[in-house]
């Protein structure tokens, strides 16, 4: 098999795998140092009891993000050679910097959370649980200001036969890793306000510990709300910028063919690839597209027959991708609506079945994060670097097929037992009581 | 200039990392056979519970700084060396979750079952980084049609003595710290081994010594600047002095075995200069820290961020190690407050 394919798959397998863990850490470290902050505040011992409970499952999920991180730094030397040698002056610097600057301080104050909670003062312990949540977000930032460039790349020029920065703050202060970052550690917020809500409701249906998880149930339904309101309006300006940047990534999200001015958006429509058409179209929203695109109605959008057929990207996994997300996003904030609707009320343990839904609902946002990076990767290409590399040149010339084919495996056999282990590891804590919960709590 | 600099940090990252991670790998290789039973096993794993992650970031700066300084060279290190590369990963993979998992279930098979985990994939990667290092101080194979070698022609008997000297400094530094992080009979049965150790180590260590002057064109710059002896001379003197040290404080000897880890690895960085990775058909494809370096944008605005940055991440991990300096104490594994592994 040839080997662009399998270092493709290999990226995109390891990455994904990556990513089930990372958004929940994105998202946890900060309802885990809010519930610390809470307990230092007013010495309400829940507050305490729920950071050890959901601080053990943080640490569970921890363990599987940071080791598969570690793999795909070394994947884009080992499988992406030339892709390195092109992007190295630009694409290193970000993730040098994304270890000096956030992993150091992520394990070393994550260190000093698990095992110094007799060596240092009461504040500093929570001091520590701020700095895991700040560094594991700004390792986001410098991983995703990478990313934005391989998606819009500026503050560059071709030189050597290769790109070669010229201003690195164009780079980091471009809109779309500003936008990126944004939407993506709010997407991870939703994930960890809707597991804490989830798990919280799951415990409340069993009548465990009721002040406690009504409590942490709280925590959960503020910061959810508040993210999945952001995740949404940064997820529209994000679009557009998209649009802006990446005509043909556009243009499969919303499997547009035509070029049109004014474009409507088609509340239920299936691709076509083949044919370079949507069989069904139905249910337009007259000028809705260049509305959400461009901020104006009568806007041009560019079709895909617009582009030559090897510059467009695979249009009806970007398209599925793209609407379930949107279309996730959405139910997030009812849900959340609600939750926070019914915390305000006092009314939470009342509704037994909007609780049973909130259990059943912590894979959707995890489901969402996943569909959005196929949209914004599968969306790019073929190219690697949009408009300067495509994929297909950017392999490494030094590794065969067996290579890689041998590693995928060892990655498929590696990650499937891990990952079982640890999402059992964190079903089975997540179901027992929080510490000394048994003899007190409760009516 | 800046790429000399840059040259410097690339082998001091190098040479922190291994100074760091190494007594992890020689803990976890040596815990099977010092610990006797699962609570002192507990007390070998909670010495390095707090720290090693932080060590491991060491090495993802590493890889970081040579992808932004070096990037043709982390292009093709990474690439050429592709199988080892991967057995590392998967190594430190299997180590890193190990610790998180193996406290996690109660029952005696499962703990077992990560505690040869532990000891296997901190041998395998102590092993194979020396053999990687071996092979570089040598050169690789590869010219303009591209790469020559195979796994096994890594495993040549230069890169395996290498591998073999990095394994017994990592065991030698491992017992060291297990000395005094440990308590009672644990630091004892390490004590004892860090003993046994040194003499196996100092004998590799002149062999490798010698060995090099043949397998390798190291010496050159040597015997060009012979001020630069200074630095192989303060390993070799800190070897012996580890071993004065053992029979009054461990702490000291520990310290030395520092020492002599950066020492070493930098009297392999001064030989290769200005190589990064020397080619073993022809020295005019020697990967060098001009033909293979960003930009002088990048290497400035690179350097920047590391010269503020670097001494905040060094001042706040000597704080968090000063934290945990007190020896671990079976009291304080049995204590349900305080969180162990
Ligand atoms: C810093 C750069 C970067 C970052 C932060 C990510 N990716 Fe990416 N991704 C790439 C750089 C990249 C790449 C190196 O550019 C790939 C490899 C092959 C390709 O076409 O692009 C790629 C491909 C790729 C593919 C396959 C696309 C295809 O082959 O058609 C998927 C599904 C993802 N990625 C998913 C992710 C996920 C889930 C990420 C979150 C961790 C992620 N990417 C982060
Ligand atoms: C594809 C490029 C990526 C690379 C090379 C990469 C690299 C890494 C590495 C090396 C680690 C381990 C750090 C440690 O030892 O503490 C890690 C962990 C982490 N990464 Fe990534 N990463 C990538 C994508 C992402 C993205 C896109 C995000 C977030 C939006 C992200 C967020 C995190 C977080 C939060 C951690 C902390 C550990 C955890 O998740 O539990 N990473 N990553
Ligand atoms: C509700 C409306 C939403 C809109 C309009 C939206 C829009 C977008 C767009 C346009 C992209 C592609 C960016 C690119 O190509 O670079 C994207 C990516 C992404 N989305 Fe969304 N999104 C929405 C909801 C969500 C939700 C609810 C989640 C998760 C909880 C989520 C998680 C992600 C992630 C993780 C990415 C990949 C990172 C990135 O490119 O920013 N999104 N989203």
């Amino acid at each position: 098999m040839d080997t662009v394919l399998l270092a493709r798959w290999q990226f995109a397998m390891t990455a994904l795998f990556h990513f089930i863990f990372v958004p929940l850490t994105l998202g946890l470290s900060f309802l885990v140092a809010i519930m610390e902050t809470a307990y230092v505040k007013t010495g309400d011992e829940d507050y305490l009891r729920m950071t050890k409970f959901f601080g053990k499952l943080f640490l569970i999920n921890f363990a599987l993000g940071l080791v598969t991180g570690i793999t795909l730094e070394f994947e884009f030397g080992m499988n992406w050679a030339r892709y390195s040698k092109f992007v190295g002056d630009i694409f290193g610097s970000p993730l040098a910097i994304e270890a000096t600057l956030a992993f150091f301080l992520e394990s070393t104050f994550l260190g000093v959370w698990i095992f110094g909670w007799k060596k240092v003062s009461k504040k500093v312990h929570a001091l520590s649980a701020w700095l895991v949540a700040f560094g594991t977000n700004i390792s986001a930032l410098w991983i995703l200001i990478a990313n934005a460039w391989m998606q819009h790349p500026v503050g560059y020029v071709i030189r050597h036969g290769r790109a070669e920065f010229v201003n690195f703050w164009a780079a980091v202060l471009q809109p779309y890793a500003i936008l990126k970052f944004l939407h993506t550690i709010h997407a991870g917020f939703v994930v960890g306000s809707f597991f804490v809500m989830g798990i919280s409701a799951y415990h409340l249906l069993k009548n465990h510990d009721v002040r406690l998880f009504k409590k942490a149930f709280k925590i959960g339904a503020y910061f959810g709300l508040y993210a999945a309101i952001v995740v949404f309006i940064i997820g529209d300006l994000h679009a557009s910028e998209v649009a802006r940047t990446q005509p043909t990534k556009l243009a499969a999200m919303e499997s547009v063919w035509e070029t049109e001015k004014g474009a409507p958006m088609y509340l239920f429509l299936i691709p076509d690839e083949a044919h370079e058409r949507n069989v069904v179209q139905i249910l337009g929203i007259p000028k809705m597209l260049s509305i959400l695109a461009y901020h104006n109605p009568n806007s041009t959008i560019k079709g895909l027959k617009s582009f030559p057929k090897k510059d467009r990207p695979p249009v009806t996994i970007t398209f599925v991708s793209f609407r379930t997300m949107v279309g996730l996003g959405t139910l997030f904030i009812l849900l959340a609506l609600y939750a926070f609707y019914l915390v305000k009320t006092d009314k939470v343990f009342e509704k037994k079945g909007f609780l049973k839904l909130m259990v059943y609902a912590i894979p959707l946002p995890y489901l969402a994060c996943e569909l959005g990076w196929i949209v914004a990767e599968v969306g790019r290409q073929p190219w690697i670097v949009y408009g300067l590399l495509r994929t297909s040149q950017a392999t490494s010339t030094a590794v065969n097929s067996a290579q890689i084919i041998m590693t995928l495996i060892g990655f498929i056999f590696l990650y499937g037992v891990l990952g079982i282990i640890d999402i059992y590891l964190l079903f089975k804590y997540a179901r027992k009581l929080p510490e000394s919960a048994t003899t007190e709590g409760g009516y | 200039m800046l790429n000399t600099i840059w040259f410097a940090l690339w082998g001091l990252l190098w040479a922190v990392y291994f100074m760091l991670d190494g007594y992890d790998f020689g803990v976890g290789i040596l815990h099977p056979f010092i610990a006797k039973d699962d609570l002192e096993r507990r007390m070998v794993i909670n010495t390095i519970g707090p720290v090693w992650d932080g060590n491991e970031v060491w090495l993802i700066t590493a890889g970081g700084a040579t992808f932004a300084a070096f990037p043709t060279t982390y292009a093709y290190m990474f690439s050429y060396l592709y199988t080892p590369l991967f057995l590392i990963l998967a190594s430190l993979i299997l180590r890193g979750v190990s610790f998180e998992f193996r406290g996690k279930i109660e029952s005696e098979g499962w703990k077992k079952f990560w505690d040869f985990v532990i000891f296997l994939f901190s041998l395998i990667p102590a092993v194979l980084f020396g053999v990687a290092f071996g092979n570089i101080f040598e050169g690789l194979p590869f010219d303009a049609s591209g790469y020559h070698g195979t796994l096994f022609s890594l495993l040549n008997p230069y890169g395996l003595l290498t591998g073999v000297f990095f394994l017994l400094m990592f065991l030698e530094h491992g017992a060291l710290w297990l000395s005094f992080k440990a308590s009672n009979s644990v630091a004892e049965r390490a004590q004892a081994t860090a003993k046994k150790i040194w003499p196996i180590l100092l004998i590799v260590a002149v062999i490798f010594l010698i060995y090099t002057k043949f397998a390798t064109n190291l010496y050159n710059n040597y015997f060009n600047h012979p001020i630069w002896f200074i630095v192989p001379l303060i390993a070799v003197l800190s070897l012996l002095l580890m071993r004065v040290f053992m029979n009054t404080s461990f702490v000291k000897a520990f310290f030395a075995s520092c020492v002599m880890i950066v020492t070493v690895v930098f009297t392999g960085v001064i030989g290769l200069y200005p190589n990064l990775i020397p080619s073993s058909i022809d020295p005019s494809y020697n990967l060098t820290i001009f033909n293979s370096s960003s930009s002088q944008y990048t290497l400035k605005v690179m350097l920047i961020v590391a010269v503020i940055f670097v001494p905040i991440v060094i001042a706040y991990q000597i704080w968090a190690n000063l934290l945990f300096k007190e020896a671990i104490k079976k009291e304080d594994l049995e204590d349900k407050e305080v969180e162990t592994y």
